[in-house]
């Protein structure tokens, strides 16, 4: 018996989860704007709610267009399924609620979103979830800082803002040791220059807001689960493991096999903290994931170009981007992004911190705001807007010290993009 | 045969020429996963025939369970092992006694030796999935609820 003959990545950012309407035979995906769905008889709505039977009840547990970029997602990180959410925040705070219980902790990058620190090191703080920040360089550190209550490791595999790439798969196997859930941000890679599940991942998040959705139009997250993890073998993970009180004792593992991750993130997940997707969001994203492969060669040669003519500009200290021979960390690109290191990456500015103000303020073509992965080409000062709210250790523990401008480039012609930066630092002095 | 993945056209052979499904380890409490299994199929036009020693005599969504597989009345085109792998020789030389066509053992169910000798026998068998699960994944319906279904098509949808 021989499997069926795969299809390439850019037919299923095109076609997967999105088969033709059955009801109405629309070829796009339908806008459901809709909030809760007809049940055929009593006994269709016990079936339904008891999780029995495939339906939706109401949109915020799931909706038919959200559900056609779950399944896109999840097929194109070659995961067994996704959640999505209203941001990438929503879906972190997801991921950890169906593995996390009042005292456990996890290990997470040092290296990660100014935004994903705060909400890990603060807001988690009062769920009882205790995030330990580790360096994460050198992935042995993670190995140094195991602890018993420990449940994950959280990295970003191309981590925001740095041009930091994580050892994925020397991190995956200090997580398989330990028995314990491996987590993966993908946001700035996509799952089309990185698939960390193929290098060990349990579990992959996203902000669907950047690349996914490209357009800077939809606001929105995700996350996917690889299917892989035994959640019943160590008994760290009762939510998955145990009886459900809320399900009258429903086990999720025990039922859903591996699925069980997926079917709790909408059964309980969303059900019970609230943060669904809005089906317009994502129509929006499911059109931009259509075009992704073709996007990102261009967010990545534009990258290229721009950091190269950084890299020579004499009011630049340092560049950090991974796609540069001069990067430490070039050769884990090759390794784990061969196509491209993405379009989002840092510079050091020899004028310091009123530079990078003077530069943000000089440019015209670069919008100056918070956020990334757009077909414009946006640009921030990362410690007087996003990282602020971050001492100055973790402001450059992050990397996002005083001095750090960090791009996100667009699909712009490149030449456009270096006459912008060129003005913008003359003014900058 | 390699018992480690099957195609979907093999699993929609099995499910479009499967009737009537013997369910052994089929429990009568609503929140087993036997039961949600047996419910699922039933509303999908399957007939499903309980058959659990324990519950013998009783009726689970309206039909009677058995205490064996030879108990069972009407001819069986499949039978779903629902129970420890090491019970699946002895379910699987009653399913070739009785001529069904199929044997189909649930996810964590897994015998070679017995799926070898009900191939001989000219049984189809698939192993360590749940033909809830399959059935669901191949109509489409899976994706519902976010699940990777791995069906790229652009044909008007249609049951498995």
């Amino acid at each position: 018996m021989t499997a069926d003959r795969p299809f390439g990545f850019e037919t299923r950012a095109i076609h997967a989860g999105a088969s033709p309407d059955p009801t109405t035979g629309a070829r796009s995906t339908p806008i459901y704007q809709t909030t809760a769905y007809v049940f055929e008889d009593a006994d269709d709505a016990a079936s339904l709610f008891n999780l029995q039977s495939y339906g939706y009840i109401y949109s915020r547990l799931g909706n038919p267009t959200v559900s056609v970029l779950e399944e896109r997602i999840a097929n194109l990180e070659g995961g067994r399924g996704a959640i999505c959410t209203a941001s990438g925040h929503a879906a972190q705070l997801l991921a950890f609620f169906s593995i996390m219980n009042p005292g456990a902790s996890f290990l997470a990058s040092t290296r990660l979103y100014g935004g994903s620190i705060t909400q890990f090191g603060r807001t988690f703080k009062k769920f009882g979830w205790n995030a330990n920040f580790v360096d994460q360089t050198d992935p042995e550190n993670f190995k140094r800082a195991l602890t018993e209550d420990c449940r994950a490791i959280f990295v970003e595999s191309l981590a925001n803002p740095g041009g930091v790439i994580t050892d994925l798969e020397a991190v995956a196997r200090i997580a398989e040791a330990a028995g314990i859930v491996f987590i993966v941000d993908n946001t700035m890679a996509t799952p089309y220059l990185c698939r960390p599940i193929e290098w060990g991942a349990d579990l992959v998040v996203h902000s669907t807001t950047k690349f996914l959705g490209g357009h800077g139009n939809a606001m929105g997250g995700g996350v996917v689960d690889s299917g892989k993890f035994d959640w019943s073998k160590s008994g760290k993970y009762p939510t998955l493991s145990e009886p459900e009180p809320a399900y009258h004792g429903l086990r999720f593992h025990e039922t859903f096999g591996d699925l069980a991750l997926t079917v709790h993130g909408h059964a309980v997940g969303l059900r019970d903290l609230g943060p669904a997707m809005a089906p317009m969001n994502a129509f929006l994203t499911i059109t931009g994931i259509e075009t992704l492969p073709l996007r990102m060669e261009r967010h990545i040669a534009n990258a290229q170009a721009v950091a190269e003519y950084l890299a020579g500009h004499e009011a630049v200290a340092w560049v950090s981007y991974a796609g540069l021979p001069s990067s430490p960390f070039h050769e884990l690109a090759r390794r784990y992004l061969p196509k491209g290191a993405g379009s989002v990456f840092t510079f050091g500015l020899k004028g310091g911190y009123e530079a990078g103000v003077k530069l943000v303020e000089s440019v015209d073509l670069f919008s100056h705001l918070a956020n990334i992965g757009d077909t414009r080409s946006l640009i921030i000062h990362p410690a007087s807007t996003t990282h602020r709210q971050l001492t100055e250790a973790q402001q450059i523990a992050a990397g996002a010290g005083p001095d750090v401008v960090r791009l996100s480039i667009g699909l712009e012609t490149a030449a456009d993009l270096i006459a912008d930066l060129e003005k913008g630092m003359a003014a900058a002095g | 045969m390699n018992h480690e993945s099957y195609s979907d056209e093999y699993l929609r052979g099995i499910l479009r020429r499967t009737r009537t499904i013997a369910m052994v380890g089929a429990s009568p409490h609503w929140n087993r996963p036997s039961f949600f299994v047996l419910k699922y199929l039933q509303a999908k036009g399957f007939r499903v025939i309980p058959v659990n020693p324990k519950a013998a005599g009783e009726e689970i969504l309206g039909e009677i369970c058995y205490a064996s597989l030879a108990n069972v009345p009407v001819p069986i085109d499949m039978v779903d092992i629902f129970r420890a792998s090491a019970a699946a020789p002895a379910i699987v030389e009653e399913a070739i006694r009785l001529g069904a066509k199929t044997v189909w053992m649930q996810i964590g169910v897994r015998h070679d030796e017995a799926a070898a000798r009900a191939e001989a026998a000219g049984l189809s068998v698939v192993m360590n999935h749940c033909p809830k699960i399959e059935f669901s994944r191949l109509c489409g319906e899976l994706g519902w609820n976010g699940v990777n279904t791995g069906i790229i098509t652009a044909r008007r949808h249609k049951r498995v």
